[in-house]
């Protein structure tokens, strides 16, 4: 064999590997979207979304999860949104360089590292118990701010480095202060980046159960949540808990829930894919 | 090369300065990105109502002393300066200066025009407002359409002011640029290069803008183009390897200098 074909084979043969264990790993999803949909499809009705859980496979509902879910999520972004842009801008556009800031630089980036439950331990140390909050909705929503915070502040600071020279220096030129600068030129340009990756922390929030069970979220509760104090059960605690039953009705229910999640994440990143799309247009 | 070490008035052998005021003078100054030295001794005063023109080869420090006389290197980290430059008498670099108010008061155009991304409106409307010149909603739209003629682009805009400003050409950009610039009514103008990305009608638009703006404000303008500076400029400097080798009137400057360095730059021989 010359080097030239031999060259060429070894580019079909990685070609051929690359294909196959896409394949492998696209059949996988599939199969494990497949399961849980023919599983679940027929407990998925109005009635499903807007019942209490019950002791009766047929009457459980999965309402005060859905709404426990989107409560804590809500507290959530209301935390790691304005503490994340606050601490990106301040890195990016004032501490940058120093040394106090490279070293915050390096332990945000491991504390997106850090396993969920961790942020659980906290959140059950100091919101739950110093803080006297209880295991509520406001507990819930400030651990998994906190496990957000992170991947906000690393994403809001890619975004703000996406903002042109040219934009921050036409702005000064005209007299405005750093603050204005900031204001009125770099966020709005950072704006899509920021939400993006405010969309993806969540997404990754959603799915938590680990620190919220360590918390003390209720795995059953027949009431919706009444406010920020109110005691709460959020979407994959719900799923979680009717796995763990022996009847083959409850299972039904849990493959249901996984749907009503897993409908919740895609359409939370169709919209950050939307968003990312309208950004690099406008940059265009 | 030692004769470029010398002083500007040894070398300044032309015509007398105009009979304006200084409006800028600069005094023995040194300008560093870090270690790295990119001015060295640069003396000079610039005359009110008169344009200046910075010329020499890419690299020679021209960019960079334009944007010491509105602080726009403060921006950059690790740069630092020494001497003295003064506007009206007033030390810029002194611990005092408003370094905001400096900027209002000496605006700056951008060798890549930078409109911001929102309509053409908003692009005049942001320096009026941040700066609180605008009293009313009448008043801002009447500073708008005063700037917008002034930077000779209002015929072509007017009937579209809530558009975005990146739908314009590169030429009618870089005029809504200097239309920004004049609205917060500066009294210098900077240049960098207005010109160097337009084709040659939106050029030569800018070179008349420039001269009728001159009896309004003090000009400098920076250029790798000579037929350009000859063409707008009352005064020419010359830089080279970050120093002032000559300046001068500007019919000087091209005919007769009095530096070889400069000869050879003008006449094409390097650069």
């Amino acid at each position: 064999m010359t080097s030239a074909s031999r060259r060429i084979a070894g580019d079909r043969l990685l070609q051929t590997m690359s294909i196959l264990v896409l394949t492998l790993s696209l059949v996988a999803l599939t199969a494990l979207l497949y399961d849980v949909w023919s599983d679940g499809w027929r407990r998925l009705d109005w009635q499903f979304l807007t019942s209490m859980p019950s002791g009766r496979a047929h009457l459980a509902g999965i309402y005060p999860a859905l709404l426990g879910s989107l409560y804590v999520l809500l507290v959530t972004a209301g935390l790691a949104l304005p503490l994340g842009i606050g601490a990106a801008v301040y890195l990016e556009e004032y501490g940058g360089g120093g040394r106090l800031a490279r070293l915050i630089e390096i332990n945000i980036a491991n504390l997106a590292g850090v396993p969920s439950i961790i942020y659980g331990l906290l959140g059950l140390g100091i919101f739950v118990r110093v803080f006297g909050w209880g295991p509520s909705v406001l507990s819930g929503g400030a651990t998994l701010g906190l496990l957000a915070l992170p991947v906000v502040i690393l994403s809001t600071r890619e975004a703000l480095r996406t903002v042109p020279m040219s934009a921050r220096e036409g702005s000064y030129a005209l007299g405005a202060t750093k603050w204005q600068t900031i204001w009125h030129q770099v966020l709005p340009g950072a704006l899509p980046g920021i939400l993006t990756g405010l969309i993806l922390a969540m997404s990754r929030a959603i799915g938590e159960t680990a620190p919220l069970i360590t918390i003390g979220a209720l795995a059953y509760i027949d009431f919706t949540p009444s406010g920020v104090m109110s005691p709460f059960t959020v979407l994959p605690i719900q799923i979680y808990n009717w796995i763990s039953k022996p009847q083959a009705a409850f299972a039904e229910n849990a493959a249901a829930g996984i749907i009503v999640l897993l409908v919740l994440l895609l359409s939370m990143n169709a919209v950050a894919i939307v968003l990312r799309d309208r950004f690099q247009k406008a940059r265009a | 090369m030692t004769t470029v070490l010398r002083p500007l008035s040894t070398l300044t052998t032309g015509a007398p300065h105009p009979a304006t005021p200084v409006k800028i003078d600069v005094q023995g100054m040194n300008f560093y990105y870090g270690a790295k030295q990119a001015l060295s001794d640069i003396t000079i005063s610039l005359n009110a109502n008169v344009v200046t023109a910075f010329i020499g080869p890419s690299g020679c420090g021209k960019s960079t002393f334009l944007r010491t006389l509105n602080r726009m290197n403060d921006i950059i980290p690790g740069t630092r300066l020494e001497g003295r430059i003064t506007i009206d008498g007033e030390d810029i670099y002194a611990p005092s200066t408003d370094v905001v108010g400096l900027r209002r008061r000496v605006g700056m155009v951008f060798q890549k025009s930078n409109p911001f991304p929102k309509s053409i409106f908003e692009n005049i409307a942001y320096g009026l407002r941040i700066n609180g010149l605008a009293t009313s909603r009448s008043d801002m739209e009447g500073r708008i359409e005063e700037s917008l003629k002034a930077a000779a682009i209002w015929d072509e805009v007017k009937d579209r002011l809530t558009e975005s400003a990146q739908a314009l050409s590169g030429g009618q950009q870089q005029r809504l640029c200097i239309a920004r610039a004049l609205a917060i009514q500066p009294e210098i103008l900077l240049m960098d290069e207005p010109a160097s990305a337009l084709d040659p009608i939106a050029t030569q638009r800018i070179e008349e803008l420039i001269y009728e703006l001159k009896s309004t404000y003090t000009i400098v303008i920076v250029t790798h183009n000579m037929q350009q500076a000859a063409r707008v400029s009352d005064r020419t400097a010359f830089f080279w390897l970050g120093r002032l080798v000559e300046s001068g009137p500007t019919a000087t400057i091209f005919t007769n200098p009095a530096e070889k360095l400069t000869e050879d730059y003008v006449t094409g021989r390097f650069g």
